[in-house]
Formats: structure tokens, C-alpha cells, sequence
């Protein structure tokens, strides 16, 4: 019950602040609170080489891209230090299977984190 | 051991790369006429892999035709087009055939190309990429499946040093040299401050990462106009235009601008050499390189 009624309440909420896509693995805090879902690359790691000088996006000319507002947000938006140390850190590719579902469950469970087996970021010669 | 992992890891030589015009027709016998054009000054050449959302010859092909006639590839997979799987099959297709350089790119956006239509995929970013390339390379794919023996890339990405925001472009490339890639290419770039700013910067935080800023061989002021009106993330100082425009040889001056850009590139922390776009088309590649102290291999 709680599985089907919480991604309602979750959309209704993050819908209108953030225009939240649902992708049940949010990284908000840790992107300046802005959503990568909104870039329509659905950049997660950071800005394209496409932006405009003025700042806009490449495929949206009239929105800001939203990394260039993410990385503005991260400077200037009072927000915890954990959070702003975790804006370089490299995301994973997105879990498909989790569209849709709870992000605050898949928090709590930990399923958020789980990622394909070969996945690491570490590498010996770094 | 191919010539870009030798020269950029083990000397300190400059090198220098160039763009392969995109294969549409005209069989190997039009890949032998570029390969002749190119071979004698770069040490390797971008097999792209549909530019600008146009579709071509594919990169893989591409950079197996490039190799056949003499050219080391750099083969680049964007992520416009293919998923995760179809961009490891793209890896492992590169090691299949020992294309060691693989580079790894965002790709302009649909819009950009002549098919606007199309359906964009972005399954994984650029940096996503990169560092499932360096998980081949320690012998497993994404899954974790095992590759015996395992795959040996020259990894390499592209960052633009001229586009906003600045800042981050910097911390960018570091995270890009922690996912693995060993030199970046920088999109084209006419502020030179703005190039100087970048290098500076990428020195001081990833001292090992290797630069490859771009110079574009244009023969008058309309290139450049186009590419700061119609090019995302290209932006021209006026003055610039202005320059060649009001010239009286607007060929000469193009000329003589681009090798003061080149020059200057050259001079900053972290390059390691220049990625030459020819919109020429003449017998300027061939001065430019000796202007540059180069001479033709072989």
C-alpha cells in the first residue's frame, strides 16, 4: 500500500519544486539541489560542451542550462558541506527498472545504491 | 602500443590530431584520399561518430578503414545514439580490430543534426562512459561479466574551456581524468583567456592530465560568423571577426589569426599538442604545420 501510495506523494511534492521526473534514485542534494532529469541529455554529471554564452541551454535556448544553475546554486545556496563535497563525486548510470517508484524508499532501502556488479570508480592508477 | 599513448605517456613530444571527414559515399577510394592528405602531419585522427547528429559511415567502420590506409584512429562514441550495451559492443568492436584509442563524448544534441526527429538516448553521460571503458580495461563489462584478456584503450574525452560555466569546466575535467581518461580534446576556442584560464587550471589539479586544445583553419570571416551564431557553445570575440572581415585578404588574415591562437595554445600548462579542423581545404594545412616547426612524417 505504502509502495503505491508514496510516489504520489513524492511527485505532488517534487513535482512542483524541483519538476521532479520520478527517476527513483534522486541526487538533489548533491546537485545544488537541481534536478539533472531536467537536462534533456539528462546529464548527470555535469554540463555538455554545448552551453550558450549567455549561459542557456543548447537544445532549450530559453532555459538556463541546468547545470550552469546547479553549479550556482552549489556556490552560493547555504547547504550542508557533505552535500557540496558530493557535487564532483561520479554517478552511476541511472537504474531503469526504478523509474517511477518511490526515490524516499529506495533511500531507505538502500536500493538507490546498488549498481551493477563491475561497476567502481576507483581505479589503482589514480 | 599505439603513437598517442607512446608519445603523450612516454616523451614530450607534441602531437598533433585532426578530424577525418565523415565518411557518406565514394568507397575506400575517397578513405584513401583523406588518409593521404592527413597522413603526413598527425599522429592520430578522430573517427567521429555521426558529427553533429548527422548520420554517416559508422565509427567503428570508420576507424577500421582509417587504420587499413595507414592512420592511427581515435575512435569517439557519443552518447546521443546508444545505450549502455551497444556502447560497450562499440568498445569491445574498437578492441576486436586493436583500435586502442577511444574517446569518449556527450554528442550535440538532435536538434543540431538534419534528422531533429529523432529519438535521443543518453542512457549514460560522457564521464559514465569513460569510466566503463576503464572497467573493460580491467576485464569485466558494466556487469561485472568477464573479459579474458582484457581490452587495452587509450582513454580520452573532450571538454570545451570556452563555454559556461568556467568553473566547473575545470573540476570537470578532473572528474574526467578519475574516471580515465588520460588527455582531453578542447572544443574550439577563440578566447584565448579563456583557454589560458582552463589549462592553468587543469595543471594545477590533475597535473597528469594531458591537453589537446582545437584550431580551426578557416579561409575567411563567414566560418567564423557561423560558428557564433549557429554553434552552441562557440562563442567569437567580435573584434576577432571584425578583423578578418575588414581585411583586404580575408584568407590571410584567417591565417595569420589561427596561427597566433595556435601559438599561444601551445605555450600553456598542460597542452601536449593541437587538434587541427580544416575548413579550408587547401594548401594552408601544409604551411600552417611548417609555420608550427613541424615537418611531414615519412
Amino acid at each position: 500500500m505504502l509502495k503505491k501510495l508514496l510516489p504520489f506523494v513524492e511527485h505532488a511534492i517534487k513535482k512542483p519544486v524541483w519538476d521532479c521526473r520520478m527517476c527513483g534514485q534522486c541526487v538533489l542534494h548533491s546537485t545544488g539541489m537541481t534536478c539533472p532529469m531536467t537536462c534533456p541529455k539528462t546529464l548527470r554529471n555535469g554540463p555538455c560542451g554545448g552551453v550558450r554564452e549567455n549561459g542557456n541551454c543548447e537544445v532549450i535556448p530559453d532555459m538556463q542550462c541546468v547545470w550552469a544553475k546547479a553549479y550556482d546554486r552549489k556556490v552560493s545556496l547555504p547547504m550542508p558541506t557533505v552535500w557540496k563535497e558530493h557535487f564532483n563525486e561520479l554517478r552511476p548510470p541511472v537504474d531503469m527498472r526504478l523509474q517511477g517508484s518511490s526515490s524516499w524508499i529506495n533511500l531507505i532501502t538502500k536500493r538507490d545504491q546498488q549498481t551493477p556488479a563491475g561497476w567502481s570508480t576507483t581505479d589503482s592508477d589514480h | 602500443m599505439s603513437v598517442m599513448r607512446e608519445k603523450l605517456e612516454n616523451s614530450n613530444e607534441t602531437v598533433f590530431t585532426a578530424e577525418f571527414p565523415s565518411i557518406d559515399g565514394g568507397g575506400m577510394a575517397k578513405v584513401e584520399k583523406s588518409a593521404a592528405r592527413l597522413a603526413p602531419w598527425f599522429d592520430a585522427v578522430n573517427a567521429t561518430d555521426n558529427p553533429a547528429a548527422h548520420a554517416h559511415a559508422s565509427n567503428t567502420s570508420s576507424a577500421i578503414a582509417m587504420k587499413m590506409h595507414g592512420i592511427e584512429p581515435i575512435m569517439q562514441i557519443v552518447c546521443r545514439d546508444k545505450n549502455r550495451l551497444a556502447i560497450q559492443a562499440d568498445m569491445m568492436g574498437a578492441a576486436l580490430h586493436g583500435i586502442e584509442n577511444i574517446s569518449l563524448l556527450t554528442g550535440d544534441d538532435v536538434t543540431a543534426g538534419d534528422e531533429p526527429e529523432t529519438r535521443r538516448v543518453f542512457d549514460i553521460d560522457s564521464t559514465q562512459a569513460i569510466n566503463i571503458a576503464r572497467i573493460l580495461t580491467t576485464g569485466q563489462y558494466l556487469s561485472g561479466r568477464k573479459i579474458n584478456p582484457a581490452p587495452d584503450f587509450y582513454i580520452s574525452a573532450v571538454e570545451n574551456p570556452a563555454a559556461p560555466p568556467f568553473d566547473y569546466r575545470i573540476e570537470r575535467a578532473l572528474k574526467k581524468y578519475r574516471a580515465g581518461a588520460k588527455y582531453l580534446q578542447l572544443q574550439i576556442c577563440y578566447h584565448p583567456d579563456r583557454l589560458e584560464k582552463f589549462c592553468a587550471g587543469v595543471a594545477k589539479i590533475a597535473p597528469d592530465l594531458k591537453l589537446i586544445p582545437t584550431i580551426v583553419l578557416v579561409k575567411s570571416a563567414k566560418p567564423m560568423s557561423f560558428m557564433n551564431d549557429k554553434v552552441p557553445g562557440i562563442d567569437i570575440p567580435l573584434d576577432s571577426i571584425n578583423r578578418v572581415a575588414s581585411a583586404t585578404d580575408q584568407a590571410d588574415e584567417a591565417y595569420k589569426l589561427t596561427l597566433e591562437l595556435a601559438k599561444h595554445a601551445l605555450s600553456l600548462p598542460a597542452v601536449r599538442g593541437l587538434h587541427v579542423t580544416d575548413f579550408r581545404h587547401d594548401d594552408s594545412l601544409d604551411s600552417f604545420m611548417y609555420d608550427l616547426g613541424q615537418k611531414p612524417r615519412n
